[in-house]
């Protein structure tokens, strides 16, 4: 419910939803069957498998995992990095049914589906999260370590050393614009406080609880002198921004975007370049720029529930996603995969699908956690200050 | 539902009297177990939450500490933001709802009043993210009004504190209507000819007679629209997101995010302070209300 109704008929209405709620959740705590964590070939369970060769061969896993025939996901958008091709390749490959659950949740809410549901059926195998909840959760001890054949190709800085979370994919920060109703796109950030650009600049979302509008900001700060440790530029950019007129605090989304709600709109490279292909067919054209004066990446990461109902068919999945047929499938959704370098070098990688990219220049540099912890805090505190 | 037992058979007053009231309290027992589990626990589990601390590995520890950071900087500025946004929009959507209701009490046409009762029904329940969208369609940047009217140039901003307000009271007001007409009606028309016979102006009758009949019922109208705008979350998430302070969408920053990590406290914390404030707004409405009920029934 979104608002509070205190008329005698929402007491009743209330009533009867809060005791049906309460039913269901009681009775819809089946436990984890016992059947899912069999002994491998191996000889070691499934649940504590650290990679393929604890159970035995690429064969071995695939069986255990079709005998569970079922992979508990969470948060994957379809239209988010071409998951939705990546999941349905999946099912045709492995005859695993994907239950993808709310493919909208945030971290926060993956991390709580597996704090929750401990020992359920339903709780997730797998989940992909934002950079802060990775270290979070590993600490917590949710995850279960383990390294998928491609592991040590995974660069250093972007992998757990105990295996607990590898980053699977990412992209830049970039601008992007709607060309039919902007006559010049702006291509920094330092574009974007052109009066011309009044009332048409968006996040997507607010960069306290959006990963990307975060993004936005921390690339607005390196383009304004500020660096990994100093968000406060980026911060203040967009206070300049909101007095100019120029930002509107609508979170763009496809539809902002359709309808010229947000013509401009600060987002991750590769959602604003799948947007281009939508688009082109409803006649809009959807330019997008990687700033070259804040050029900021970062990656998501994926990890095994510790607890995981499907221990077998979680492995499995982060086997197919760090194969290069998985790799090459973000790839094909605009998202730089993180194995990308190693594919280049041994040319398993889709050339035609790298030439498509949006185009920047130099290597990405990314924060340590403890960077992203003091400025989450400094956003925490002065973002609504500045933009309000 | 009676409370009243039927006497058994041949039994004596005393003993009757003695057995009845253990047997009315445990008629009430379903409705307390009921209002324990679903309304007591959640309570229960969200004072809990706001008072501790727990660190992975470490044991929980009591602390102020979630309720203090929820009285100092952003969070504050929230819990300020949201009181000024629901006070505001509370009082406006009470007099403009108010003076609706009494139009339609006043005029003599049965339709009229049907159809604005039953549009008030409707709208009072439009809310959430339909909502926004439709005023994001009509008054937003490239709404249908804002570009016919060219309402911009005017300075008009749909994603603001004003815009805001605009859209809680395109549900507030029908919901005070809806609460003002039964008690306009309950003001006797003979009370009006008597101060009229009297020799009292229309001015004075509503000073001494209809304003202090109609006070409770204004009262406890506003309080309602108070809590409605106060806990109001989807339509100003779907809006303004992070431009416009308020403590749901703090909350929501809090509890779920791609950013915030280990925050969920902070955000049981903020849920308690809206607790308080939602009490301190009823106390001064409850006492109040046992009056109204005397004049109105």
């Amino acid at each position: 419910m979104t608002r509070l109704r205190v008329r005698p008929h929402g007491r009743l209405i209330a009533a009867v939803a809060l005791s049906t709620a309460a039913l269901t959740a009681l009775t819809a705590c089946g436990a984890k069957s016992d059947t899912a964590d069999a002994k491998t070939a191996g000889g070691v369970k499934a649940s504590a498998a650290t990679s393929v060769a604890d159970f035995g061969t690429m064969d071995d896993l695939v069986a255990a995992a079709k005998k569970e025939g079922t992979l508990n996901a969470i948060a994957l958008p379809p239209d988010w990095a071409n998951y939705g091709e990546i999941i349905k390749a999946f099912e045709a490959k492995y005859k695993i049914t994907i239950k993808n659950e709310t493919p909208d949740a945030a971290s926060a809410d993956e991390i709580n589906a597996i704090k929750s549901r401990k020992g359920q059926d339903r709780a997730p195998d797998v989940v992909d999260l934002g950079v802060p909840f990775n270290q979070s959760g590993a600490e917590e001890g949710l995850f279960a370590p383990y390294k998928v054949a491609s592991y040590d190709k995974i660069p250093a800085s972007q992998k757990d050393a105990q295996a607990r979370w590898y980053n699977d994919y990412g992209g830049y920060i970039s601008i992007g614009c709607d060309a039919s109703r902007i006559k010049v796109c702006p291509t920094t950030f330092a574009d974007l406080l052109k009066p011309e650009y009044k009332g048409k600049v968006a996040l997507n979302g607010n960069p306290n609880k959006s990963g990307s509008a975060f993004g936005g900001v921390y690339a607005a700060a390196l383009a304004n002198g500020g660096s990994f440790t100093d968000i406060q530029p980026g911060i203040d950019f967009f206070g300049k921004l909101k007095k100019s007129g120029n930002f509107i605090p609508v979170e763009s989304t496809p539809a902002t975007v359709e309808k010229g709600e947000t013509p401009i709109s600060i987002d991750w490279d590769y959602l604003n370049a799948s947007y281009s292909g939508e688009f082109k067919s409803k006649g809009l054209d959807w330019k997008v720029a990687v700033p070259t004066d804040g050029v900021y990446a970062q990656y998501y990461s994926q990890a095994i529930n510790k607890d995981a109902p499907h221990p077998a068919a979680a492995r499995l999945w982060m086997e197919y996603l760090y194969s290069a047929e998985g790799q090459n499938l973000w790839l094909k959704g605009f998202a730089r995969p993180v194995l990308l370098p190693s594919m280049t070098a041994d040319g398993t990688v889709d050339k035609s699908l790298v030439a498509n990219l949006p185009q920047v220049s130099g290597t990405p540099t990314f924060p340590k956690s403890t960077d992203l912890d003091s400025v989450k805090a400094v956003l925490a505190k002065n973002w609504d200050k500045a933009v309000s | 539902m009676s409370t009243q037992t039927l006497p058994a058979p041949g039994a004596a007053d005393g003993t009757r009297r003695r057995r009845r009231a253990p047997r009315a309290w445990l008629g009430t027992l379903p409705l307390l177990v009921f209002a324990g589990l679903c309304f007591g626990l959640p309570v229960g589990a969200l004072l809990y939450g706001a008072v501790t601390h727990k660190e992975p590995g470490r044991a929980t520890s009591l602390t102020g500490e979630n309720i203090t950071t929820t009285l100092h900087g952003a969070y504050l500025n929230s819990l300020t933001g949201s009181v000024e946004l629901s006070a505001l929009t509370a009082l406006v959507g009470t007099v403009l709802g108010m003076l609706i209701a009494q139009a339609v009490v006043t005029s003599r046409g049965g339709a009229l009043r049907e159809s604005v009762l039953t549009a008030s029904g409707v709208l009072a329940n439009f809310g959430g993210i339909p909502l926004a969208f439709a005023f994001v369609a009509t008054l937003g940047i490239s709404g249908v009004v804002t570009q016919l009217v060219h309402l911009d140039t005017l300075g008009w901003n749909l994603y603001s504190f004003t815009g805001l307000s605009v859209i809680y009271l395109y549900f507030l007001v029908p919901l005070m209507v809806l609460i003002s007409v039964p008690a306009l009606d309950g003001l006797r028309p003979q009370w009006r000819e008597a101060a009229q016979n009297a020799g009292a102006t229309d001015g004075q009758f509503w000073r001494h007679v209809g304003l202090p009949v109609l006070a409770p019922t204004l009262l406890g109208g506003f309080v309602l629209l108070f809590g409605s705008a106060f806990a109001a979350y989807a339509t100003a998430a779907a809006l303004v997101g992070g431009s416009v302070p308020l403590v749901t969408l703090k909350i929501a920053d809090a509890l779920s995010g791609n950013v915030q990590v280990g925050q969920e406290n902070v955000a049981l914390a903020l849920s308690l302070d809206m607790i308080v404030i939602a009490g301190l707004v009823m106390a001064v409405y409850l006492p109040l209300q046992r009056r109204s009920t005397r004049w109105l029934h």
